[in-house]
């Protein structure tokens, strides 16, 4: 098989902040690798580096062979982009968007415009073709963003944050185009600030923090790695934390959390619906009472705080460089 | 197809791309042409009287002395409050990204603001010269001077807006853009021959006015239009045009390879 993307030792630094440091990635060919970090962590920035925006202070990046720094050109010719944002001419309409697009592409007017129709027709855009992008929701920017991206069949997809800001609706429907792209496949690089979507469309996942991998595997191995569910309680009388601490302790798969000042405790576990009967019998036993109770499934904070030990969520204050 | 030749199809793309957004955003090609129609109505009428019998207003007659002054002023105005907004919005929302993972020329994506921005001058000068004719004003040179009037106004604008396209590059949002792009132009229109001659200013801003590249430029087209000898303004104009060109048109494209934001 031949070598999709291949990312190695690479390093970008804005000022004080190293955002990228000794980033290792790679994809094979018609595979999807979900970067998987919080804001800051430098997602952003390993994709402008692969996209040719933006040169890397060491490093190397290569697509299907072709590095990046040393022959962009020839990358641009194989890739497609989809920002965070979506970049499209709003005072455009959809159809002139993707003729455009197609235009710089260097297709034949009527290349451009077949493409441009035929790419209106399958992300369910035709009847909006003619109205400015402006007047498009948010779901249907983003499809038109990536349509763009689309325009010259590109062998390599970059997909940065592609559902942030989307309603779920939204983010379903962009989950199955992107399933259907890499059915035909596609390489795929796309960053994601949430484990579900890692989990939906990647086949491996790699855990970026600090702009370096911490961790790396299928959506499978990650979640094995950091426990299944989270049982989170809030105890009526913070005073009982320690009573229920030791009441469900023999559940907990993994260190569980107690938070003293706001009586909050979360229990990592195996089956979460299965075993909170028990749970609740031992505590209603032990005499405590519960005021709040959720099972939830892994977050990324539960990623964050298993490999990491903190929490994502101060990462991505004192790491904003993208 | 050359190289040559894909740059001039993927200019061209681009030029089309802006020239398209023009009549979709007619509150600002209206206010283009509403501020300046409001200068030709206030000065003409406000200063007339008195500007009538200054020194240095021939004939005592101030719409046409104006009147290149305020042509020059809307194409300053317009060539580089558009190009240096138009740049900033296309960074600010990842259009650049976009045009910059393509395969196309990256000069080319900044050539077609900077003529389509000319173009949409042109539209504008058309509705001026209309104006001017109401308010007094008369093309008294040869056609062809009269044409080259035009034509190097435009041209003025099409240089300058290299300078602007950096700023646009430079500032990172359309707010900066606004206040960065077009603070300066107030300075340089005003302190010029376009609105009174530089006779009548003090002797340290009479230096500065009277080798502003606005002045030179008004000071050609005055002699075009009225149909006078342009004497040495007219090399000073295309001194300034080329140097402008020159210097701003490498910097832009450089600067443009190396963005990010």
């Amino acid at each position: 098989m031949e070598d999709g993307i291949v990312v190695e030792g690479l390093r970008k630094r804005f000022g004080s902040t190293q955002a990228l440091d000794g980033l290792d990635l790679a994809v094979d060919e018609g595979a999807v690798l979900g970067v998987l970090g919080p804001n800051g962590a430098g997602k952003t920035t390993a994709v402008r580096v692969l996209a040719t925006l933006l040169r890397p202070d060491a490093g190397h990046a290569s697509v299907f062979g072709v590095d990046v720094v040393a022959d962009p050109v020839r990358v641009r010719e194989m890739i497609g982009l989809t920002g965070q944002y979506a970049a499209v001419d709003e005072f455009l309409t959809g159809w002139e968007n993707l003729e455009m697009v197609g235009r710089l592409f260097r297709m034949s007017r009527r290349a451009a415009r077949q493409r441009a129709d035929e790419l209106l027709e399958r992300f369910d855009l035709t009847e909006a073709a003619g109205r400015p992008a402006k007047t498009y929701s948010g779901g249907m920017r983003r499809r038109l963003d990536l349509a763009a991206s689309l325009v010259a069949r590109p062998r390599v997809l970059f997909l940065d944050e592609p559902t942030t800001g989307l309603d779920p609706r939204s983010r379903i429907g962009m989950w199955q185009v992107i399933g259907d792209l890499v059915r035909d496949g596609t390489t795929m690089l796309l960053t994601t600030q949430y484990l579900e979507e890692a989990d939906q469309v990647a086949s491996t996942i790699a855990v970026v923090d600090h702009g370096k991998v911490i961790a790396r595997g299928t959506a499978d191995e990650l979640k094995t790695s950091i426990g299944g569910e989270r049982l989170h309680f809030t105890v009526a009388d913070p005073e009982q934390l320690g009573t229920a601490l030791e009441a469900v302790r023999r559940y907990a798969d993994g260190e569980p959390d107690a938070d003293k000042e706001t009586g909050e405790l979360t229990i990592p576990v195996r089956q979460g619906a299965r075993v909170l009967p028990d749970v609740i019998r031992e505590l209603d036993a032990a005499g405590v009472v519960i005021a709040d109770l959720a099972v939830r499934r892994p977050t990324l904070d539960d990623v964050f705080l298993t490999l990491t030990g903190h929490a994502a969520e101060e990462r991505a204050e004192t790491g904003a460089a993208r | 197809m050359s190289r040559t030749l894909w740059w001039f199809s993927d200019a061209w793309v681009m030029t089309l791309r802006n020239l398209r957004r023009i009549p979709r955003q007619p509150d600002m090609l209206l206010f283009g042409v509403i501020q300046p129609i409001m200068f030709i109505v206030l000065f003409r009428y406000v200063f007339g009287g008195a500007m009538s019998s200054a020194p240095g207003v021939s004939g005592g007659d101030y719409a046409q002395f104006l009147m290149p002054g305020v042509f020059v002023q809307t194409v300053v105005f317009g060539a580089v409050a558009s190009a240096a907004i138009g740049t900033a919005e296309d960074m600010q929302k990842g259009l650049m990204d976009r045009f910059r993972s393509l395969p196309m020329s990256r000069s080319s994506v900044l050539i077609g603001r900077t003529v389509s921005d000319t173009v949409r001058n042109a539209l504008t000068v058309a509705v001026m010269v209309a104006v001017g004719m109401l308010v007094g004003f008369r093309f008294h040179g040869s056609v062809l001077s009269s044409i080259a009037g035009v034509a190097l106004m435009l041209l003025f604008g099409f240089a300058l807006s290299w300078l602007a396209v950096l700023i646009g590059l430079s500032v990172g949002s359309v707010e900066a853009a606004q206040s960065a792009g077009m603070m300066w132009l107030f300075p340089l229109t005003f302190a010029s021959s376009a609105f009174v001659p530089p006779q009548t200013m003090p002797g340290w801003l009479r230096a500065f006015a009277e080798h502003n590249p606005v002045s030179v430029t008004v000071d050609t087209l005055r002699a075009l239009f009225n149909g006078t000898a342009v004497g040495s303004a007219g090399w000073q104009m295309a001194a300034w045009m080329i140097g402008l060109i020159v210097v701003f048109l490498p910097l832009s494209v450089a600067k443009f390879r190396r963005a990010s934001v």
